[in-house]
């Protein structure tokens, strides 16, 4: 089939959608499927071949914080241009309720649209607002794919209608082997941490936490955190002389991300919420990492109930020291979550997910013939 | 004598008496000043959103402008504790809004294109003044109340003490007003 992608995020900061948008590309060229991505991306960008610019994204306040994203009516003609070059089978979109490119490759095209829902918006009240604009180039729409339950409820509740529910992929083949960083996992024990270290709902601080608790009793104890944010902070809620076990990787390459979660001895998700699907933990899941997670909703299905991956209270530093610790002593049980983790994997391998999207595109494409240009 | 003296300290009562009531008075005309500054600002604030709602509902833009506006514009009228927040927000999609390439080109002609646009450049040029007169007031109040008159005989009574308002209300990016050595906003260059 010839796909469209739409992106609404710029292509040039690494994120969720951008990640789910490329590797859902790249699955479908596997597959023998003709793809054609269009994103906010500078015209003298550097991009994989599939990828087609549609212009520098502007910065906006959106959804309470600031995004990079394309609109307008200049930004509305390269979508109908790459439309018409495209002459796709089907258009699939990402994110349409975001004010960007996806809602306006709704807005100009007619055929059979596929959209994908990612985030959950807690920010309802702004989105109702929205809602008669975004009514006419949503009802388009023939095919709704959410990535997790939250997402779907979002979409219940304020847009109307109902999707099907496919998980995020990961290309597990990528994460299986990968040489740990020097020096780790070590003899003492090394947890792992991957993720904003300044975003409160990713519970770094919760970690850390539990890391002083398990501390003095465990001298040879590591940690060893990966993702963006202000190194001082965190070791400020660290006391003093454990600091120099902690080790601030700060962002990572993708390689070395992968290196990193083949180099702990316990990979830790204490996110407190607002987590729609637990890509981090499927990233360790491929990995082999042993995992140790909050029981949000979300991380309970991905980790089949506690099978693939010990589950504490959300929240509770106490708790997750303790199973922490358990785990750390018990080789065991950690090489029994790590096989369990590497089949449990395996439903969210981008072969079988995009599989599950080319069904979806193939339930909408042949009534509504091809995707044309409307506007 | 002693009624000399008792002459003079009734005299010194009552002129101490009027000068604390002229500056209670003083203070009563501030606070009243203030509170049109804030009522006025309000008013301003408020026709800006509800005029970027309109436009964001008029159909005269592509749908992901509306949505960007008409998101910004119900947050600026509904974020009662983070107010300042979600002005400035606004302000920054209306800045990208209408900095665009050929925003106004694009529009030329079309069916209440200009009335619109010309209601949210007033709109928002008002917020500006409406704002720069509130914190002119609210500086004044604040410099009468820390007097030590006002603070020992309780003058200002158990009105709150002022705040000012801060929000970024230009409609040109900074380092370019800066170029232009203009401190009024201006929607399009």
């Amino acid at each position: 089939m010839r796909v469209g992608l739409v992106c609404p995020y710029t292509w040039e900061v690494p994120g969720g959608v951008r990640e789910h948008v490329s590797g859902l590309a790249e699955a479908l060229l596997d597959m023998g499927h003709e793809v054609s991505v269009i994103a906010p991306a500078d015209d003298d960008a550097i991009l994989p071949p599939y990828v087609v610019p549609a212009g520098r994204a502007v910065p906006v306040p959106y959804n309470g914080s600031i995004a990079r994203l394309s609109f307008g009516f200049l930004s509305a003609s390269r979508v109908r241009r790459w439309l018409k070059d495209g002459d796709f089978d089907v258009l699939h979109v990402h994110e349409p309720a975001a004010p960007s490119l996806s809602l306006l490759a709704c807005w100009v095209a007619d055929g059979p649209i596929v959209a994908t829902l990612h985030a959950a918006m807690p920010r309802s009240r702004a989105l109702h607002a929205a809602q008669p604009i975004l009514a006419s180039a949503l009802e388009k729409i023939s095919g709704r794919i959410a990535v997790a339950e939250a997402a779907r409820n979002t979409l219940v509740e304020h847009l109307g209608g109902d999707a099907v529910l496919i998980p995020n992929g990961v290309h597990v083949s990528r994460y299986e082997k990968a040489e740990p960083l020097p020096g780790f996992p070590g003899t003492g024990g090394t947890l792992g941490f991957l993720g904003r270290m300044d975003e409160p709902r990713k519970g770094l601080d919760i970690l850390l936490a539990a890391f002083t608790m398990m501390a003095d009793e465990r001298p040879g104890l590591r940690l060893l955190i990966a993702g963006r944010g202000d190194t001082g902070e965190v070791l400020d809620q660290v006391p003093a002389p454990l600091r120099d076990r902690v080790v601030l990787l700060g962002q990572v390459s993708d390689a070395d991300r992968i290196r990193m979660l083949h180099s702990v001895d316990v990979f830790c998700a204490p996110n407190t919420g607002g987590e729609s699907f637990g890509y981090v933990l499927v990233e360790a899941m491929a990995s082999g990492a042993p995992i140790v997670a909050s029981d949000l909703e979300a991380f309970r299905q991905v980790l089949r109930g506690g099978e693939a991956g010990e589950l504490f209270e959300t929240g509770n530093a106490a708790t997750l020291a303790e199973a922490a610790g358990r785990l750390l002593d018990d080789p065991g049980r950690r090489a029994t979550l790590a096989a369990a983790a590497s089949i449990a994997v395996r439903e969210f391998d981008w072969s079988v997910v995009a599989r599950d999207v080319v069904r979806v595109y193939q339930a909408v494409a042949p009534a509504a013939g091809r995707v044309a240009v409307a506007l | 004598m002693t009624a000399l003296i008792s002459v003079i300290v009734i005299v010194v009562i009552a002129m101490v008496g009027v000068y604390i009531s002229w500056r209670a008075g003083r203070l009563d005309r501030l606070h009243a000043r203030l509170e049109a500054a804030r009522f006025a600002l309000d008013a301003a604030l408020l026709r800006r959103s509800s005029t970027a709602l309109e436009l964001a509902s008029s159909g005269l833009l592509d749908p992901a402008t509306s949505v960007l506006l008409a998101g910004a514009a119900h947050d600026a009228r509904s974020a009662e504790p983070a107010r300042e927040l979600a002005e400035s927000d606004l302000t920054r999609a209306l800045r990208a809004v209408f900095s665009q390439p050929d925003f106004r080109a694009l529009l030329a002609g079309r069916e209440g294109a200009e009335e619109l646009l010309s209601e949210l450049e007033s709109a928002s040029h008002q917020v500006f003044l409406a704002r720069k007169f509130y914190n002119d007031a609210v500086a004044a109040t604040q410099v009468a109340r820390q007097r030590w008159l006002v603070r020992i005989f309780r003058l200002a009574g158990r009105a709150p003490f002022p705040e000012f308002f801060e929000i970024d209300d230009s409609l040109v990016p900074a380092d370019e007003a800066a170029g232009r050595g203009a401190d009024l906003p201006h929607l399009t260059g």
